[in-house]
């Protein structure tokens, strides 16, 4: 077999179970397709061949990488990088969405089998939208945050990216459950592939569409028309709190980062710097110094809305909005069983577009943060394409319903059939 | 006006508040009590240990404190080098109370009340060992992060208190109590610290920190008043500070540095979920609850039939009177061996110094103070005698009776060796004889000269028996 590196995940995993090739083979394949496009590409921050080597040779295990992410976790490009910005496999000129960028192109150019990211904002459903990829952030508390570099602790999930719902589902179950070293994770029942799906009541987010580019709006109501062929009614909704996602998130999201952040003080690890002719409060200023313009802002935000005199104004607020959010989602679900909309309400981008704008930065990210807000689950799989872009469709359930979630995106999956893989690299 | 903020770290668990490392970090070398929770490395999360909420709660409840149904935590963001994630994660009352106690009335002996305006569970920094000189000139500082994440309870008074007298004497009742629950030894180097707020007519408030021992507390008061007063009655203005106490020259000191200045920035912690306690948790640790220093002196009085006073000695001494009720499992006499506990015996531990456990090495066990009471209650030895043979018991192990009988200490109750001894202090003091046949307090005198005799070894119910005879019947 000459091109192991395009298999999906459960294909290699039957592959090697049932001796077709072996994780060596596989693993060489990956690794000569890495060597191929990464110089393209700059997925990866770190590669360990040798030990994915010897590691399939002994057991058979995946490979062990580390993919790009914007620097901890922030923006929705992956052009804050402290490496080189990562690249959109299906158009090198494009970004694959962020802030985990190197696990969507990563997968999307079959540089890796299946991947994680960590979603505060929508940073895993950004790149699988813009990497036409299948992308969950699960329910806050199903998977284990324990290990994970902590950004905005009250939002944040770790969740798959994969180029197929089977793929996903194989993840999810792998990474869920209570972990006693995190507080926040809870017990969950494990996915199963539905091959029959029951009628599910859908309604597409009107405010989601509207704000939306064209060639979006039109890829997702062809998406919704998909819905009602498998079987499913397909409403058009409001939320009325909607507007208010965005300013919460970002006011929450930078009060716990500003806090996250200060542990790096370079006391007990970090880089050289002398601490002669400092008190320890101007040595703390200068080692500050050090960190990336998007991550400044997010602390000087965050250490705004917490201060006295601004708490109530801002961060109280901005918690009040997020109930009020939350429970006006979890009316909405007594009635419907899914939530729709764009995933991202732009198509990918090119290099520089928008980065210069801080706040059209974060205005993208409006129809992500509502599941971080809400602690709902939501996935984004590939819907269509626009000149070559890829288009992402999210879709959010009740808390823990992700069951719901991948039954309907696994029969939309069969019923789009959708170009799997690039040929652009 | 005087306040307190008292930090007492819980020492009964055996491991820090939020990871498995030691809860005892003493006496280890430097960094080796350490692991990434309590270090606070990238990736990390806390994990509350739930025996600390049991025992901050019992403190809540001990000290007549509201237990909440819901208790959170919250970030206290401060920069300081030996807080390793620049965040202190506590408890915070101002958005709602959330704290494990509220609202507490403590009452002193005189029935004066305190009010505990809180109480709450949070982790302690480590350590900064600075090599030399003062603590804001110098060149580096040593961390030592041992100490970080040991469970704090943190008791805020209201400024109930009148003069350091009153605040002494809270401290003591305080500390029996924690004692009592079993939540801190206050005995350990470091275990509990006290902030005070002191200040006088006239004046601004005035914070002073670290005061490292409960004794030092009322110094820092005393002077810390004489400060105040002395610059009011100069007319001078008495700032609103923040001093820090100087233990070796018994000064307070006005702190340079703007650490007080600080917005602490609170916010809920997102990593420890809302707690709920449950309907159940108060009404069954209440069930579970140790007995506390008022409830051991009632039943002292009570079943022990003590009195009042001498409760009072054995209870604000917990080990002394863990080991009064020892002793009353191996031979019940409460009285006797109460009286011969907080007189003799106590007065030999204090000539040894205050060392801070003193029984725990102790070659006297309860079985030897048994087995002495029981001698004097058999009529063996006498008082006197008997306090000898705790002295060379005290220095050998050695049984009671052991050492009665190798040093022939035992009572003298012989009638014949008895009358001799009488006959010959008759035989020197004959006026007090002639005295004595009139006067009863000249009766005691002779007494008291036939015990120096007999170096105190005469049975003083025989010998007063002869001595009467004999004054009576002197012919006989």
């Amino acid at each position: 077999m000459s091109n192991l590196h395009d298999l999906l995940a459960y294909e290699v995993v039957e592959g090697i179970n049932g001796g077709l090739f072996t994780a060596e083979a596989y693993i060489s394949s990956i690794l000569k397709r890495i060597e191929d496009v990464e110089s393209k590409l700059h997925s990866f921050i770190t590669l360990d061949s040798e030990g994915a080597l010897s590691a399939a040779k002994t057991i058979d295990r995946k490979i062990r990488e580390k993919e790009d992410t914007g620097e901890f976790g922030m923006g929705s490009t992956t052009e804050y990088s402290r490496y080189q910005p990562t690249r959109n496999p299906w158009n090198l000129d494009y970004v694959p969405g962020g802030s985990s960028g190197g696990s969507g192109a990563a997968v999307a150019a079959r540089e890796c089998t299946v991947s994680l990211g960590s979603d505060t904002g929508g940073s895993i459903r950004c790149p699988a939208s813009f990497c036409s990829l299948v992308g969950l952030k699960p329910t806050y508390g199903r998977v284990s945050r324990y290990g994970l570099i902590s950004y905005a602790n009250s939002l944040e999930q770790i969740g798959p990216i994969c180029r197929s719902v089977r793929d996903l589902i194989m993840m999810v179950n792998i990474i869920s459950g209570k972990d006693e070293m995190d507080n926040t994770s809870m017990s969950s029942s494990p996915i199963i592939l539905n091959n029959k799906l029951r009628k599910l009541n859908v309604a597409i987010i009107k405010e989601l569409i509207t704000g939306s580019d064209h060639e979006v709006t039109r890829a997702i109501y062809s998406g919704s028309e998909r819905f009602k062929e498998i079987g499913c009614t397909c409403d058009e909704i409001s939320i009325k709190n909607l507007h208010y996602a965005l300013p919460s998130y970002y006011t929450l999201a930078s009060a716990e980062a500003s806090s996250n952040l200060a542990r790096y003080d370079n006391i007990r690890y970090g880089f050289d710097l002398p601490v002669e002719e400092y008190k320890w409060d101007t040595y703390f200023s200068k080692v500050r110094e050090n960190f990336g313009e998007e991550v400044k802002r997010r602390i000087l935000i965050g250490s705004y809305v917490l201060s006295s005199g601004y708490y109530s104004k801002y961060y109280l607020k901005a918690r009040r909005l997020r109930s009020l959010l939350r429970s006006e989602l979890l009316t909405l679900f007594k009635k419907y069983d899914l939530l729709i909309g764009p995933t991202m309400p732009i198509l990918p981008f090119k290099f520089g577009e928008k980065i210069d704008d801080p706040i059209k930065m974060y205005l993208v990210d409006i129809n992500t943060v509502i599941a971080n807000l809400a602690g709902i689950p939501a996935i984004s799989i590939p819907v269509g394409f626009s000149n070559g872009l890829p288009i992402g469709l999210q879709i959010m359930a009740a808390p823990f319903e992700e069951q719901k979630l991948i039954d309907a995106s696994y029969h939309l999956e069969n019923a789009i059939n959708i170009q799997r893989v690039t040929n652009a690299i | 006006m005087i306040g307190l903020e008292i930090h007492a770290q819980i020492t009964a668990l055996n491991s820090k508040l939020f990871c498995s490392c030691r809860g005892n970090y003493r006496d280890l070398g430097p960094n080796t009590n350490i692991c990434e929770i309590c270090c606070g490395l990238p990736g990390t999360l806390p994990v509350i240990n739930q025996k600390a909420i049991e025992y901050s709660t019992m403190t809540s409840l001990a000290l007549g404190c509201k237990v909440p149904d819901k208790i959170m935590f919250y970030r206290k963001n401060y920069f300081y080098p030996d807080l390793p994630k620049n965040f202190q994660i506590t408890q915070y009352n101002v958005y709602g109370f959330s704290s494990i106690g509220v609202d507490g009335i403590y009452e002193l002996d005189d029935a004066k009340q305190i009010r505990i305006s809180r109480i709450q569970l949070e982790e302690d920094p480590g350590r900064i060992a600075y090599s030399e000189g003062d603590m804001n000139v110098r060149n580096s500082a040593l961390i030592d992060y041992n100490r970080a994440g040991v469970a704090l309870i943190e008791i805020v008074t209201e400024p109930d208190f009148t003069g350091p007298k009153e605040v002494r004497q809270f401290l003591n009742k305080l500390s029996l109590t924690l004692e009592h629950i079993g939540v801190c030894d206050t005995l350990l180097e470091g275990s509990v610290r006290c902030d005070v707020n002191v200040s006088v007519e006239g004046g601004n408030k005035v914070e002073i920190k670290n005061i490292n021992s409960f004794r030092e507390v009322e110094k820092a008061i005393n002077y810390e008043i004489t400060r105040q007063s002395s610059l009011y009655s100069r007319n001078l203005k008495i700032e609103h500070e923040t001093r820090h106490w100087d233990d070796r020259k018994k000064i307070t000191f006005k702190s340079r540095s703007k650490e007080e200045e600080h917005d602490y920035r609170y916010f809920p912690e997102p990593d420890i979920p809302v707690i709920a306690l449950g309907i159940d948790f108060v009404p069954n640790l209440k069930k579970r609850m140790p007995e506390l220093p008022n409830q051991r002196f009632e039943r002292f009085v009570s079943k022990y039939k003590l009195s009042e006073h001498t409760s009072n000695i054995l209870i604000n001494d917990k080990k002394l009177a863990d080991f009064f009720e020892s002793t009353l499992k191996v031979h019940f006499s409460p009285t006797e061996i109460a009286n011969f506990l907080i007189t003799d015996f106590k007065s030999l531990i204090e000539d040894d110094g205050e060392s801070t456990d003193y029984l725990k090495n102790l070659k006297v066990k309860p079985e030897h103070i048994a087995e002495l009471v029981k001698l004097i209650e058999g009529n063996k030895i006498s008082r006197i005698t008997a306090k000898d043979i705790l002295v060379k018991i005290f220095e050998s192990g050695m049984l009671p009776s052991e050492v009665m009988n190798n040093t022939n200490s035992y009572k003298i109750a012989d009638e014949k060796t008895l009358m001799d001894a009488v006959q010959s202090v008759f035989d020197k003091e004959k006026s007090a004889v002639e005295d004595a046949k009139t006067n009863s307090e000249a009766i005691n005198f002779l007494l008291g000269k036939v015990m120096k005799f007999t170096n105190g070894r005469a049975d003083p119910k025989i010998a007063m028996r002869i001595i009467n005879n004999r004054l009576h019947n002197p012919d006989k």
